[in-house]
């Protein structure tokens, strides 16, 4: 294995897990609140859309980011609707919002650009572009600090707001009043209403949460990631955070290290293909597979435990 | 009539809801289909003739309904033992693996030992990629939902591997086997020219549908004929009060798990026996997961599932014309349909039910 790769390949990881860590921590709002979200995929997918249409029109990133957040959130608000207020089985309303995404995105891309479900190409002045650090540019031919440079530096400001919100959602759900209820509904909800805090609100803010958090991570897939949508370009990104999530036992820490690790193996899959380790092909399928199948493991209890908030995906009823 | 509050008569509940609950999904498609700037009603005209208008019309509504009869069943055998097995897809697609190495390797053989051969080893496959996350929640405690998904994916990569390295003929480009050639004798069109001398329109369905019937059968003796479907049911219902009864709730998931894999894995014999004569990349093409939509639809019951997916197969034939004639309208929007019957036949099952409830509850005063 070629070692002067691993700093392109580490600022690689970086790229790849900010989507992977948006979802992730969206997943977390909403099944610390007890809503199970297997529509991250869907609501992703829906917001890469309407930020890279809206980009497109308007010649704006920002005002991309907008409608990316205002399209998901009416997502989660449908979602929350179906799994708070109607009761209904919240896998089934995610698999529904995934579809309806899916389906949606292509066929008005396809009304508005004409050009089988893509959006145009965006300019630079349309899409959140690498910033460089000050003074990464002076490192660069530092061993060592320059690879470091090469790391850190170089990421657009989505990527610098997720790291940031590792830390404010583990001391939001750890040290604020809102944190603590929330956290409290997600394991026993009849408790919470006794105390006279309305269930039915927390859980709604938690699936807002998750809605901006899926709207910023398809923002950046279509406008910072990429210069415009494609079809399905998730390519399952919300499920291996939901896999990250489950990872990481549904805390705010972890779940960046799972995704790390997670984006680590994908960007390794995209570097290494068709290379051999030490005399052994390591086929770039078995790489992909790594994540899901380390989270089954997991799952199974083999390595560890990874145990769930204890009213997640039960709908709430309150005459009981 | 003296009905407790919020009762409703059996036809409301099994028939008015679902069919109301229908004509909304489709209503807001429709809604859609304005958006983009067409007439949805033209729309459905276009989708009705183009499906059930012509010989080969309906031959392809057929074979598209045999493979979502088989997803469905998948589906509502899982729904019955209060399972959501979301990976279909993943077990029709592994199970492709096995109808192509017993038709690939046996193929020396005479056909009537070589078809149901591969047969059963699709179902064989389908079982087994069902089973092992059907064992992990009887087991270990893991989230059948979550492992059936990794398990789609896992199952994504693994194909993709084994279907290049193993599959592909030395030299092809197409990353696909090679033909199966036991299996060109399943399609109604070769039958037709080999043993009648009629020439048929030239269409994907054959003899799998049958074997379609015959599943649908099979699922309805099995659930409410046999010891075992009632155990499955109740396991369903009421896990403790199933143990009550002595029944093992273990066992009878991971079975009902491994029946929901078998009958996805029948999907292979449709596509990679039945059309396709080949394994392909992603043969199952999402026909995993409209067995969701069209065991929501289908209310889990057999009978509801054969019309269920008798609809989903008209959307997916009609939707394909209506791309022809109307390019605005891609067949994406089959995918939009296909989410809005999930929202609003399983999500939003009883959103309308406390309104018709009041309804019911006046006119009976």
């Amino acid at each position: 294995m070629d070692f002067s790769l691993l700093p392109e390949i580490l600022a690689s990881t970086i790229r790849l897990s900010v989507p992977l860590v948006l979802a992730c921590l969206a997943g977390l709002w909403s099944e610390r609140s007890g809503i199970v979200d297997i529509g991250l995929e869907g609501k992703m997918l829906a917001a890469a859309f309407a930020a890279a249409a809206a980009a497109a029109h308007f010649q704006s990133a920002w005002i991309g980011m907008v409608f990316a957040i205002l399209v998901s959130l009416g997502l989660a608000l449908v979602h929350g609707y179906a799994s708070i207020n109607q009761r209904g089985n919240q896998v089934v309303s995610g698999v529904a919002i995934n579809m309806m995404a899916a389906g949606l995105a292509v066929v008005l891309g396809n009304t508005w650009f004409k050009e089988g479900g893509r959006t145009p190409a965006l300019p630079g002045s349309a899409r959140f572009l690498p910033i460089d650090l000050p003074g990464s540019a002076v490192l660069a031919d530092v061993p060592l600090l320059g690879a470091i440079a090469t790391i850190i530096s170089g990421h657009s400001i989505i990527t610098y707001v997720t790291i940031l919100l590792v830390p404010l959602t583990a001391w939001a759900l750890a040290k604020t009043r809102f944190g603590l209820r929330l956290r409290a509904v997600g394991e026993n909800p009849h408790a919470v209403d006794t105390a006279g805090i309305s269930v039915a609100l927390l859980r709604y803010k938690a699936v807002i949460i998750a809605g901006i958090l899926c709207g910023v991570a398809g923002a950046f897939l279509s406008t910072s990631l990429s210069a415009s949508f494609v079809r399905d370009m998730t390519a399952g990104r919300g499920f291996m955070a939901l896999a990250a999530l489950i990872f990481a036992g549904w805390r705010a820490w972890p779940a960046l290290f799972a995704c790390l690790l997670f984006g680590f193996l994908q960007a390794s899959g995209n570097y290494l293909q068709g290379v051999h380790l030490g005399g052994v092909e390591v086929p770039v399928q078995f790489i992909n597979m790594l994540p899901y199948l380390l989270t089954v493991i997991l799952l199974a209890g083999f390595i560890g435990k990874s145990i769930p908030p204890k009213a997640s995906g039960i709908p709430y009823t309150k005459d009981r | 009539m003296a009905n407790a509050r919020g009762e409703l008569p059996t036809w409301v509940d099994i028939g008015l809801i679902p069919l109301l609950n229908l004509f909304i999904a489709l209503l807001v498609a429709g809604l859609v289909v304005l958006i983009i700037g067409e007439n949805p009603l033209e729309a459905m005209w276009i989708m009705l003739k183009g499906a059930v208008g012509s010989i080969k019309g309906w031959g392809y509504v057929l074979y598209y309904a045999t493979n979502f009869i088989f997803t469905g069943l998948a589906v509502s055998v899982a729904f019955h033992a209060g399972l959501f097995n979301i990976g279909g897809e993943g077990q029709a697609y592994f199970a492709g693996l096995g109808a192509a190495i017993v038709g690939l390797s046996l193929e020396f053989l005479p056909w009537p030992i070589v078809i149901p051969l591969a047969i059963l080893a699709s179902i064989l496959f389908g079982a087994f990629w069902a089973w092992i996350p059907g064992y992990l929640q009887a087991k270990r405690g893991s989230h059948i939902v979550i492992t059936t998904i990794m398990f789609n994916f896992i199952g994504a990569s693994l194909m993709v591997y084994l279907i290049n390295n193993w599959f592909r003929p030395v030299g092809k480009m197409a990353v696909e086997s090679r033909e199966i050639t036991g299996a060109y004798i399943l399609s109604f069109r070769e039958i037709g020219l080999q043993f009648f001398g009629v020439r048929l329109p030239s269409t994907p369905l054959n003899l799998t549908v049958f074997l379609a019937v015959i599943a649908v059968v099979f699922v309805w003796y099995l659930l409410w004929r046999t010891k075992l479907g009632y155990e499955i049911r109740a396991v369903g219902a009421n896990p403790e009060a199933a143990i009550y009864a002595g029944i093992k709730p273990d066992r009878i998931i991971i079975i009902a798990m491994a029946i929901s894999g078998g009958l996805a894995g029948l999907m292979a014999v449709n596509e990679v026996l039945g059309v396709q004569h080949r394994l392909l990349l992603e043969f199952a093409g999402g026909a995993g997961f409209v067995g969701i939509a069209v065991a929501l639809m289908g209310r889990s019951h057999p009978v509801g599932i054969v019309f269920a997916a008798m609809l989903f197969g008209l959307l997916y034939q009609g939707g394909a014309e209506l791309s022809f004639a109307k390019p605005l309208i891609s067949r994406d929007m089959i995918v939009v349909i296909q989410g809005l019957v999930i929202l609003f036949m399983g999500a939003l099952e009883y959103a309308f039910r406390p309104t018709l409830a009041a309804i019911f509850a006046n006119v009976e005063d």
